[in-house]
């Protein structure tokens, strides 16, 4: 609004700007804003709505690219969720088996790894950054590493195994049992000390120290700080890992095609493999966008229960939501 | 707070100097020392392993116990990558790095602009489009695969003649159109901290709104930008969902699906080549580490000060 009022005053630069458009300033500012934007939103409408729109709309047809899709009404839904095709609820399990394994364990071991660099040790940046490092290796070369470490013969885990005295170790990605904590495992190394960790620092240091102090006052040990003062005031950042450690989790694709293709015996089988399986590869365009809605209506309504269940747990500084 | 001042001030008097440590005592310090080595043990362990496996030759490679160092480092393997028949590493590199500089700069360009737009005018339907903008943060990619997919053949083969599949214009064209929520969210968060005192004194001088972003917003915004560029480059360099469903033709892959490709030849029984997929492997994390590195300084700073904690 000042500046609106000054540069009605000024000089003779300005003068110019106005009388090449008859618009009003709030018009002018309307019409930058739209503008401004529009690359976003034109990609917003061609790759994210449009396309969603779209594969409802496909979800409801037989599909088979090349040939018109034929409206089928809810038989792609039935033939999921029935157990007619007899790897839905199976991957699904798996998925969720993942899931439920690694965002307790991944957010509780991201937030130990960030409460660990948050006691300035001496060469705490050393340590963030090896912590970090993993994080940032591309998923394919983490796959292809650890095959080679979970390599049954000449690996370095049952190396390691065989140190301690174990002559023969397991068969880690090739057994049924063991495959699937395996890629948790990978899983984990990957993402431990990534984001989640420095999201919890960047939590963990706004912890006023003040806070700290007047409970070590009042004779709190260390873990009644951490579990009564610390704990409470970085929720936010917790709820925030939840959400986006749920999501990550559900997603999970890449590992499985390239450490296990899946197997062995479809113990690594995700949802995200079953879906590009019939989309990519049998390109059964209408299930495989049915098994995407399913998969979007669970990441919708996790994320919408996670939501309304912080109301009861995440504290807000002022009462406010950000 | 001001309830708590005199406990503050209190605390402040009786505290001894430099009471940074939370768990006293020499022991427990040493303890954390332990605890935090071990992580990074584990943390590097793999890479140590990998490294060590690059550089063996392929009779050291299937021998137990394993040698924890080559007996004598084959740096020729590094080499030999690109020679393999079957295999195109060295283009495999070169598409790589240019996919994603064509994306990372279409992702900065592109989140720049949104992020400007929702920052600094005010529209109609902004609030509203900044919820959408937050709600696509959650929006799991394979929602809207398919459809992309479709798009990418139809419409194209319609205007053109020729459809995008198997070319790299699915990979870096929609980079170009907003370049994804977390770059426009995170250089919104920033731009909105940078007082509209130096915008409004801007436009008195008479600068427009191109140079408002230009001279003002963008140079003091270094650290949010660093950080959507290593994001950015991460996000494409590591990409291996939309190079395996757009890709078929093996001279067109990046480095993650040809590493795949290259994966499956070394599957076959024969001589042994793990120590080159160890190698390929190392080449791949390689520019990861160096951008990473290089910008290490802003991007930490990045994340705290756009105040992304929740």
């Amino acid at each position: 609004m000042t500046s609106q009022l000054l540069t009605d005053r000024t000089g003779p630069s300005l003068v110019r700007v106005q009388r090449r458009s008859r618009l009003s300033p709030r018009a002018r500012e309307e019409l930058a804003g739209w503008l401004w934007t529009s690359p976003w939103l034109l990609g917003f409408l061609l790759f994210v709505f449009g396309p969603m729109l779209a594969s409802l709309y496909l979800s409801f047809t037989q599909y088979a690219v090349g040939s018109t899709p034929r409206v089928i009404g809810l038989d792609n839904f039935v033939r999921a969720l029935s157990g007619k095709d007899d790897l839905f609820w199976p991957s699904m399990g798996r998925t969720v088996e993942y899931a439920l394994v690694m965002v307790p364990i991944g957010i509780s071991l991201s937030l130990l790894a960030a409460t660990l660099l948050n006691q300035s040790l001496k060469g705490t940046a050393i340590y963030r950054t090896l912590f970090f490092l993993p994080s940032l290796t591309p998923v394919v070369a983490a796959a292809v590493i650890w095959r080679w470490l979970y390599q049954p013969d000449f690996g370095a885990i049952n190396w390691l195994l065989w140190q301690l005295g174990v002559d023969e170790g397991p068969r880690w990605l090739a057994k049924p049992d063991s495959a699937l904590p395996s890629l948790m495992v990978i899983g984990l190394w990957t993402s431990v000390g990534g984001g989640a960790m420095l999201i919890f620092l960047a939590g963990l240091q706004s912890v006023p120290r003040e806070l700290h102090d007047a409970a070590a006052i009042d004779g709190a040990n260390a873990w009644q700080r951490f579990r009564n003062v610390t704990l409470p005031l970085i929720t936010p950042t917790i709820f925030f890992n939840l959400v986006i450690g749920i999501i990550a989790a559900l997603k999970v694709f890449a590992v499985a095609v390239l450490a296990t293709q899946g197997g062995p015996n479809y113990a690594t089988w995700f949802f995200n493999l079953h879906l590009y399986n019939y989309a990519f590869q049998f390109f059964e365009m209408g299930y495989a966008s049915a098994l995407a809605w399913i998969f979007f209506l669970l990441v919708v309504t996790l994320t919408y229960l996670n939501v309304r269940w912080s109301r009861r747990w995440v504290y807000y500084e002022g009462g406010d939501r950000p | 707070m001001s309830a708590a001042e005199p406990l503050v001030t209190f605390a402040r008097a009786i505290a001894p100097p430099r009471s940074r440590q939370q768990f006293p005592g020499y022991l427990s310090r040493g303890m954390l020392y332990a605890i935090a080595t071990l992580g990074a043990v584990v943390f590097m362990g793999p890479f140590f392993f990998a490294l060590s496996g690059s550089l063996k030759s392929a009779a050291e490679i299937h021998i137990f116990p394993p040698p924890l160092v080559p007996s004598q480092p084959e740096w020729g393997n590094y080499v030999r990558l690109f020679e393999m028949p079957g295999a195109y590493f060295a283009r495999w590199y070169l598409n790589s790095i240019i996919i994603t500089l064509a994306s990372m700069v279409g992702t900065i360009v592109s989140a720049c602009a949104a992020a400007y737009g929702f920052s600094r005018f005010r529209w109609g339907l902004r609030d509203f489009f900044f919820i959408v903008l937050l709600s696509t943060l959650v929006l799991p990619e394979e929602v809207v695969i398919i459809p992309k997919f479709l798009l990418f053949h139809y419409v194209p083969e319609a205007l053109f003649g020729h459809t995008w599949i198997d070319t790299w214009w699915p990979l870096i064209l929609p980079s170009w159109f907003g370049g994804g929520a977390f770059s426009v969210f995170l250089l919104r968060q920033f731009f909105l901290q940078i007082p509209r005192d130096l915008d409004e004194a801007a436009v008195i001088d008479g600068a427009n709104s191109w140079q408002i972003l230009w001279k003002i917003l963008l140079p003091l915004a270094k650290p949010a930008l660093a950080t959507v560029a290593i994001f950015s480059f991460l996000t494409h360099w590591n990409d291996f969902f939309h190079p395996l469903i757009y890709l078929s033709t093996v001279e067109n892959f990046p480095m993650s699906v040809g590493l795949r490709w290259f994966q499956q030849l070394a599957n076959d029984p024969g001589e042994p080549r793990e120590h080159l997929l160890m190698a390929a492997s190392m080449l791949m994390v390689l520019p990861c580490v160096v951008i990473f590195f290089t910008m290490q300084r802003y991007f930490v700073r990045g994340i705290v000060l756009s105040g992304i904690k929740g």
